[in-house]
């Protein structure tokens, strides 16, 4: 699979032989709910040493790092916003793997709809006119003539 | 040995030319010995591409370490089947492999195009010549699999870890089988830029092609997704990663471009969209080929330093992409439009089809290669990941997918939708009978999995309604009912099939990441790990050797509620000490459609073991239904009708007797 492959090679050149886990037990905080919340946050957040893996998922120093420091936010008491906040200030806004809404992300978050409202209007607008000139188009000289040599040659035969 | 293959490659590229030549010369004077010069020389250029594949597959299986890719890839103790994977499991290889299937494909048009139009078929196989041309150049003087080394080293250096799996015998050349059949759809499309006319001829050849290329294509990524899975030990089974959505792009295109290309064959309209389209799914293809393979995913500045790959397809890229798209904007206006139809009818509904595939291949390219752009305009490094994704392709995907089931159900031209909606109510009632089910009797808070379970179980009740309505239920007795739905065309079959797999996969993903569950703790032997519906106890850890590994294997015995066990899932992690890497063996048990999946982590240092397992409801229908999603384009594909050839009167009169919703 050369999808996911050449993504691994890289990762697994920058861990090496590191213990294939993500998440440990001792990272685990003992309030589910506050786990739940610390999980959810982690799989928004990127290992920044990795390609494309989220905290959650990735097994590097770093993201064991990253990951003690949400959950210590939010025993501290932060919300959720806080955390980001917090984890971007420190990090930039590489960490997030959900780009902020902002006028750079304009496109990439705007592009979606404005694509589908476009086509939709282009594909409307093509059958409308196509619909119109073929009913309003009259018949060409040609047409007209290969009309009255039909309807003539088919008149015995009515 | 070898150099036989290195010389048959450059007597390949040599030949390549000829093709990309001659037949088009004589397609423009109207040469025809000019023209069928084309097809023998395809032919022979697969032939020497096939000796030189044959020839790098030789010297992997001999493990031949005098060559380069041999010794990078391969070491005397690896097993056997990965002596032959390891072939295609390099960058090199990889790229032999794609010029191997690229003029697999164009041989198949020279040997079987001779129902086609002469100057169509001489201008598709020299357009297939550019390609080939192209690629063989590539190979030849950036990535040339034949390089030898002197002195010879003793050993290898293994193949990647991650690659020893059966994963690479098959996930590859399924893609690529997928990604390059595209190709065929491509050349046929610039032939009647050139050409500037599309006929019948053109719509029958172009829509087998996409069928086939689609289905390989689907086959690829759903086995991709499962090797992902089960070998990358976290138990995802897709990550919206760059290299994933360079496969998938081509996928959603060739998706829409399927379908256009129904319309275009059965009403002739939407000939030029439809060009458009496999132009599109094709660059899409190169496109992918060029991400993955040009370092430009891993950083702009990975793609600076080392720059002689990615600039050669970069080229090739804006050669490909960029001429055929000028050459649609200058020869497109002078196509003739096709037929009309009112927006509600199946040319309609189709029409929203690709509306939304389009939008959906479009979103996807722009957030994978959004942080490129912005890297390289404001120097500003932002990620664009999984949640992304996630948060605007799925609600792309969901009105689709709510659609699905009244496009088979509209008529042509002008359609009936309350009619459709009428016969659709029985799909209706069932799918929120389903949701209902799952409100009432697992978790009345969950909305979101009521709704995907509701929408999976709508469309394959749709699918199964759309065959019921075509064979006359309600309106005919039993038997005659039988009887027309066993007379039903390959292709009605087909899109049923298909659109159930559908159902399937979204079913699977609902399932999984609705109702899955995850367990993560330390255990000693004898320690019980309960999960919803199975509890896991550790009898044992034991190293085990292997040819060019060693493992650590935890033994898990499977407890029912009583706390007896009946089953055994051995979970393992190996280290292989040439490439000094480590890989996980997930162990994996099947409970009907669901899956127990359990990886292991380092032992501690008091004899305990980190154990990750998960509880996946109906994971395996994510990829059984793109197998049968593949399956249902199989049976498209061998629809009588659409056999290439001059379609003739009397089955064509034979079909319309059987389309009652027409």
């Amino acid at each position: 699979m050369r999808r996911a492959v050449s993504a691994l090679l890289v990762l697994l050149s920058l861990l090496a032989v590191a213990p294939a886990f993500a998440v440990m037990p001792d990272e685990v905080l003992a309030d589910p709910a506050l786990e739940a919340r610390a999980r959810a946050i982690s799989a928004h957040l990127r290992c920044m040493v990795c390609q494309n893996q989220s905290i959650d998922d990735s097994n590097a120093d770093l993201a064991r790092d990253l990951r003690i420091l949400v959950r210590e936010r939010l025993t501290a008491g932060d919300s959720n916003e806080q955390v980001i906040d917090f984890v971007v200030s420190r990090y930039g806004e590489f960490v997030l793997l959900q780009p902020r809404f902002n006028a750079r992300n304009a496109l990439l978050w705007g592009a979606p709809v404005l694509l589908l409202l476009a086509g939709a209007a282009f594909a409307y607008s093509r059958l409308q006119e196509r619909g119109r000139r073929a009913a309003e188009a009259p018949l060409s000289d040609e047409e007209k003539a290969a009309l009255e040599r039909i309807l003539r040659d088919n008149k015995p035969a009515a | 040995m070898v150099e036989i293959g290195h010389f048959a490659l450059v007597l390949a590229f040599a030949l390549s030319l000829v093709q990309s030549s001659v037949p088009l010369i004589g397609a423009r004077r109207g040469d025809s010995a000019f023209m069928n010069a084309g097809s023998p020389v395809a032919v022979a250029g697969f032939a020497l591409v096939a000796l030189s594949f044959a020839a790098l597959v030789a010297a992997h299986v001999r493990s031949d370490f005098s060559v380069a890719n041999v010794w990078e890839n391969s070491h005397s103790l690896k097993p056997m089947l990965y002596k032959y994977t390891a072939a295609w499991g390099s960058h090199e290889g990889s790229m032999l492999l794609w010029v191997l299937i690229l003029t697999f494909f164009g041989a198949l048009v020279a040997l079987f195009g001779r129902n086609l139009p002469a100057t169509l078929k001489a201008t598709v196989i020299a357009v297939q010549g550019w390609i080939g041309a192209a690629f063989l150049l590539f190979v030849l003087l950036t990535s040339n699999p034949f390089t030898r080394i002197s002195p010879p080293p003793f050993e290898g250096r293994d193949l990647n870890p991650i690659l020893q799996d059966i994963g690479l015998a098959v996930h590859p050349p399924l893609l690529y089988l997928g990604y390059v059949g595209f190709s065929i759809c491509f050349s046929f499309s610039v032939a009647a830029l050139i050409d500037g006319r599309i006929d019948a001829a053109w719509a029958r050849w172009v829509r087998p092609w996409t069928l086939a290329a689609w289905a390989f294509l689907t086959g690829g990524i759903a086995m991709g997704s499962y090797w992902a899975y089960y070998e990358l030990g976290w138990g995802g089974f897709w990550f919206w990663d760059p290299v994933e959505n360079a496969s998938f792009m081509p996928w959603l295109s060739g998706t829409a471009l399927l379908h256009s290309a129904v319309v275009m064959e059965k009403r002739s309209a939407l000939k030029i969209w439809t060009l458009l389209l496999s132009i599109l799914t094709f660059s899409l293809s190169l496109l992918g080929t060029f991400m993955v393979r040009s370092g430009v995913l891993t950083s702009v500045h990975a793609f600076a330093t080392d720059p002689s790959r990615g600039v050669f397809i970069l080229c090739i890229l804006i050669l490909f992409i960029g001429g055929s798209l000028a050459l649609f904007a200058w020869r497109a206006p002078g196509l003739t439009a096709g037929g009309l139809f009112h927006p509600i009818s199946r040319e309609g509904a189709l029409v929203v089809n690709n509306l939304f595939l389009t939008t959906a291949t479009a979103s996807v390219l722009i957030g994978t290669l959004y942080p490129l752009v912005v890297e390289a305009t404001t120097g500003d490094k932002i990620s664009v990941g999984a949640p992304f994704f996630n948060a605007t392709f799925v609600p792309l995907m969901l009105p689709l997918l709510a659609l699905v089931p009244f496009g088979p159900l509209l008529a042509w031209k002008r359609g009936d939708i309350a009619g459709a909606a009428q016969r659709l109510m029985f799909a209706f009632g069932a799918a929120l009978l389903a949701a209902a089910a799952i409100l009432i009797f697992v978790d009345v808070r969950a909305v979101f999995a009521a709704l995907g379970v509701g929408l999976a179980v709508w469309l394959v009740c749709g699918a199964l309604t759309d065959l019921a309505v075509k064979s006359g239920l309600g309106s005919q007795p039993p038997k005659v009912m039988l009887r027309r739905l066993i007379g039903l065309p390959g292709s009605m079959f087909g899109t049923a099939i298909a659109h159930a797999g559908l159902g399937l996969t979204v079913l699977g993903m609902v399932g999984t990441l609705s109702f899955g569950a995850e367990t993560l703790a330390t255990m000693k032997p004898g320690d019980v790990m309960s999960m919803p519906n199975h509890s896991l106890r550790l009898e044992g850890i034991r190293p085990v050797g292997g040819p060019n590994y060693t493992e650590q294997q935890a033994i898990f015995s499977v407890l029912n509620d009583a706390g007896e066990a009946y089953g055994q899932i051995i979970s393992g992690k190996r280290f292989y000490p040439v490439r000094q890497m480590s890989t996980t063996e997930a162990g994996i048990r099947t409970f009907w459609f669901s899956q127990l999946y359990v990886s292991i982590g380092d032992e501690t240092a008091d004899g305990g073991v980190v154990v990750h397992a998960w509880w996946k409801p109906m994971v395996t229908l994510i990829w059984l239904g793109g197998l049968v999603m593949m399956i249902g384009g199989a049976v498209s594909l061998f629809d009588r009708r659409l056999r290439v050839g001059a379609p003739k009167a009397a089955k064509r009169r034979n079909r319309e007797t059987l389309e009652p919703a027409e």
